[in-house]
């Protein structure tokens, strides 16, 4: 799509910057805050797809949880989350999750063991017209009517990706987030579950898919936020990722190099557990360009040649 | 001062330890007075000078309470402590000794629930003569299954985690899988299990007790007290049977409380409870 | 498919077959191991002089110095499975007599206290588990705390001194009115006589039962799915009916039926304090009075009926569980 036409509408989700901090007890007798999402910021439009990119253990699947208002009660979050440009409160999301905002898990694990697949995704609706539309998406994915009779249990493991899919696609959904939805399949089976959320998108949804597989995203998403450290570094689209010089950040480069296709480059530390995190930039420990102010408070976010990045060298990137 | 729960866990934890401590003490400190009889003051209701009351012998209700309830702690505890030794060997040696020592420790622990626990603990008295030693092995001997089943399955559930599997294909000896690996996660479920069997320890031989079994009337367990002010029961001395029971009452819900309260403080999962 | 279910029955039955069989052997060698010897204490008793040639000439054979313990168990036990117990010491009648009156008692009281608590345990755990960390789960947890560290025998005494001594609404013992022929007891009498034990009973069986399903909701209210259902919109009944009563309904069957050892012991108790003529109370006497072959009888008695529970129970989840009925991901 093309950069114009995505600016005239209103983003279906916009996320600014949303904390989310958990209140833990340490050895002894302390309570601590654990600041696991700081300052996030994401933005997906109707008809794309957007990929939220960080290694494992930087606390992804919590955005989602954030989102759709399930977080556990020793989490609180800050910050603003708009759908449609209106803000998402406690009440909004009860009402829109489930048919206008879902959600697709990780695995069949999320799903009750005792109960029906096909009455489980209807959420045991009888309605004929449910049915109905069960029948086509079963149809569609090319599973046969026997499985709506089985019982999670009994899935084949080809199976289960699509099954996931279809609670979301049982409803009207304007909004879908995919939560790791690649965990363990071979490349070609995660090459089919992504192209199964870049239809859902071609079919006008907003999609964000949070995973931690940079090349399976840049193969089928239109934009990348890249997720280091509970912060959202950089927002970039896809073909910025064809050429090192194009991307903005010190740690979005580091990725690229990594890539098998770019020489396994390899950046060495790793990234910090949130209770010992740096003050200012989360990657400053690691960044070869680091210097006395990125490690002092916050790195504002900016925008720049149609993407947006948390670095103060943004200048020395562009001169290199 | 704003506390924070954990810390409330702990000022809990203490309490119920001192109040329980307190009561041991008094029992043993207070010597004959429990026993000592007074036909002058026979029957007396509740009062300022004996808060308990007297009984049909003029006895101190407060002191042989005391009495009574320091003797089920302590059975209580010899009693628990053997039986929750008894619980991690054989707990251990279900989990690692292969599939026949398993299936029949596993058969083991389904008989000793098979029978109801107080009749279990009928028998194993009426085995060795009713005495004080038939309660203490009786109770010691019962009250092993669920915490050896607790600890088999905590064992099995160690012993396929990652990183014991790899520290076996390191080549670390067992002594040493066993010293850094499990007994750091086994201690604390131990110490738990401990506490938590005490009160069901105390409850079993005050009933089996009162039953008659045990102990003679010489020595006034908190069973015999109750069951010999049953027997005052339609007479009128209602607190006879009341404050006595009352305070066994209490003691048992501190045991659980300082069991809950170690749970809490070793297990931070389940500190936001 | 078809197989799994008899299959699953078959083994149940044989291993509680096995486990009476152990406990049987347990018992009597606890009973030889006893000092309290049938045959001395009760020498020169009216109850060896009142019993026939016969029946001391069986005790003797059972308990006697005579034969190796071995062959004595197993007479006994032959007799046992052809429905012959023995003879009661103390009730100077055969043993399964004694059993089957008392058996009758005990069950009324029994059957009714493991409904009640069964049905009122599962409905608070599953209120407190729902509600974990309010008032309402705080309540039922220090309600459950408190009976759980009481002692059945001194809850029924209390309820005895306020219900049968204080306010005279119920009688103080004994499961018929004294004085009235045997034909002349009505059902409501009956019933009457036992409100107070079974109120007992029910009390304290509903502590354990609510707290391990309060356990087991806590466990499914975290579980991935039912995040997952939350996430998909669903709330309140149906959120409950579909996701939570589903799941917690399993476990709860094996708990209900596990607490049948507990009723049992706990009528033990119960049936002393009220002097209610039940299964409890004749072990309590067997066992003051040496009454071996009595007490024998209500151990095995008692354990089939705890096994016979467990069976019930691992049958029942098979046949409702659809990961064991259909097998596969059990393993």
């Amino acid at each position: 799509m093309s950069e114009k036409k995505k600016t005239e509408q209103t983003p279906i989700l916009k996320i600014e910057h949303m904390n989310i901090t958990f209140t833990q007890y340490d050895r002894g007798m302390r309570q601590t805050e654990l600041p696991v999402i700081r300052n996030l910021d994401v933005e997906v439009h109707a008809g794309e797809m957007v990929a939220v990119v960080g290694s494992s253990g930087s606390g992804k699947s919590l955005l989602a949880h954030g989102v759709m208002g399930v977080l556990p009660y020793n989490a609180s979050m800050g910050g603003r989350i708009l759908y449609c440009g209106e803000e998402l409160t406690k009440q909004r999301i009860e009402r829109l999750r489930g048919n206008e905002i879902v959600l697709v898990p990780q695995s069949i694990a999320y799903l009750n063991p005792l109960m029906k697949i096909g009455s489980q995704i209807c959420k045991g609706s009888k309605d004929e017209k449910v049915k109905r539309k069960l029948r086509d998406i079963f149809a569609r994915y090319s599973l046969k009517p026997e499985v709506e009779e089985l019982y999670p249990f009994e899935l084949s493991g080809g199976m289960n990706r699509r099954i996931l899919i279809s609670t979301a696609l049982i409803e009207e959904p304007k909004l879908v987030i995919a939560d790791e939805p690649t965990p363990g399949l071979d490349l070609k089976m995660a090459k089919r579950a992504m192209e199964h959320f870049r239809e859902l998108a071609d079919m006008g949804a907003g999609v964000l898919v949070i995973t931690h597989d940079l090349e399976l995203a840049l193969e089928t998403a239109d934009r990348i936020a890249v997720f280091y450290a509970g912060t959202t570094l950089e927002e970039a689209t896809v073909s910025d990722f064809e050429r090192e010089e194009t991307l903005r950040h010190p740690y979005s480069k580091a990725l690229w190099r990594a890539m098998p296709k770019n020489g396994f480059g390899f950046v060495s530390g790793e990234q910090p557990y949130v209770k010992d995190l740096p003050g200012g930039c989360p990657f400053a420990p690691r960044c070869g360009r680091c210097t006395e102010e990125c490690r002092k408070g916050e790195i504002p976010s900016r925008e720049i040649r149609g993407g947006r990045v948390r670095c103060l060298h943004l200048e020395e990137s562009f001169a290199e | 001062m704003r506390l924070n729960r954990r810390q409330r866990v702990l000022i809990g934890l203490g309490v119920s330890l001192l109040f329980l401590a307190a009561v041991c003490a008094a029992g043993i400190l207070s010597g004959e007075a429990a026993m000592a009889t007074d036909f002058s003051r026979k029957n007396t209701a509740p009062c300022v000078k004996y808060l308990f009351g007297t009984d049909w012998l003029g006895r101190d209700m407060l002191a042989r309470t005391l009495k009574g309830l320091s003797l089920s702690i302590l059975i209580g505890l010899l009693a628990a402590a053997v039986s929750a030794v008894l619980a991690l060997v054989l707990g251990i040696v279900s989990a690692t000794m292969g599939k026949a020592v398993d299936a029949a420790v596993t058969f083991c622990i389904d008989l000793v629930m098979g029978v109801p626990h107080i009749l279990l603990l009928l028998l194993i008295s009426v085995a060795l003569g009713k005495g004080l030693r038939g309660v203490i092995v009786g109770v010691a001997l019962t009250h092993w299954p669920s915490l050896a089943r607790l600890i088999r399955a905590e064992v099995i559930q160690l012993k396929e985690s990652p990183y014991i599997q790899i520290a076996e294909k390191l080549g670390k000896s067992k002594w040493y899988i066993a010293r850094k690996h499990l007994l750091p996660h086994l201690l604390p479920q131990f110490v738990v299990g401990l506490v938590l069997l005490f009160p069901h320890a105390i409850l079993h031989e005050s009933s089996i007790t009162f039953l008659g079994f045990g102990l003679s009337t010489e020595q006034p367990a908190i069973g015999i007290v109750l069951s010999e002010a049953m027997k005052y029961l339609v007479t009128g001395e209602w607190w006879l049977a009341l404050f006595p029971g009352l305070l066994l009452v209490i003691v048992v819900i501190l045991f659980y409380v300082a069991g809950e309260s170690l749970q809490k403080l070793m297990n931070p999962g389940s500190v936001h409870e | 498919m078809d197989r799994r279910i008899p299959v699953l029955i078959g083994k149940n039955i044989v291993r509680a077959m096995l486990l009476v069989f152990a406990v049987s052997i347990v018992t009597f060698w606890l009973m030889k191991a006893s000092p309290m010897d049938p045959l001395q204490t009760n020498v020169g008793q009216a109850a060896l002089g009142s019993m026939s040639r016969e029946q001391i000439e069986k005790l003797e054979e059972y308990w006697g110095v005579n034969t190796p313990p071995a062959e004595q168990y197993l007479s006994w036990a032959k007799d046992f499975v052809r429905g012959d117990m023995g003879t009661s010491l103390l009730y100077r009648q055969p043993v399964a007599k004694v059993i089957g009156a008392k058996l009758a008692n005990s069950l009324f009281l029994m059957i009714f206290a493991w409904l009640v608590s069964g049905l009122l345990g599962f409905v608070l755990g599953v209120i407190a588990g729902m509600n974990r960390g309010k008032w309402i789960d705080k309540l039922i947890k220090g309600y459950c705390l408190v009976i759980s560290s009481t002692p059945a025998f001194w809850l029924a005494l209390l309820l005895l001194m306020i219900f049968g001594v204080g306010l005279r609404w119920f009688p103080i013992g004994l499961s018929v009115p004294i004085g009235v022929e045997a034909g002349g007891v009505t059902f409501l009498d009956r019933v009457y006589h036992a409100v107070l034990p079974a109120l007992t009973l029910s009390i304290t069986g509903v502590s354990n039962i609510a707290l391990h399903t309060r356990e087991k909701m806590i466990d499914i209210c975290g579980s991935d799915y039912m995040l997952f259902a939350r996430m998909r919109g669903e709330t309140g009944w149906r959120l409950f009916k579909n996701y939570g009563f589903r799941n917690v309904l399993l476990p709860a069957i094996t708990l209900h039926f596990a607490a049948i050892s507990e009723i049992f012991g706990g009528s033990v108790l119960v049936e002393q304090v009220f002097s209610y003529p039940g299964l409890g109370q004749a072990a309590v006497a067997a066992g003051l009075g040496s009454d071996m072959p009595l007490l024998m009888a209500v151990t095995i008695v008692s354990a089939l009926f705890v096994f016979g529970g467990n069976m019930i129970a691992n049958i029942l989840y098979g046949v409702v569980d659809p990961r064991i009925r259909r097998g596969g991901a059990s393993k």
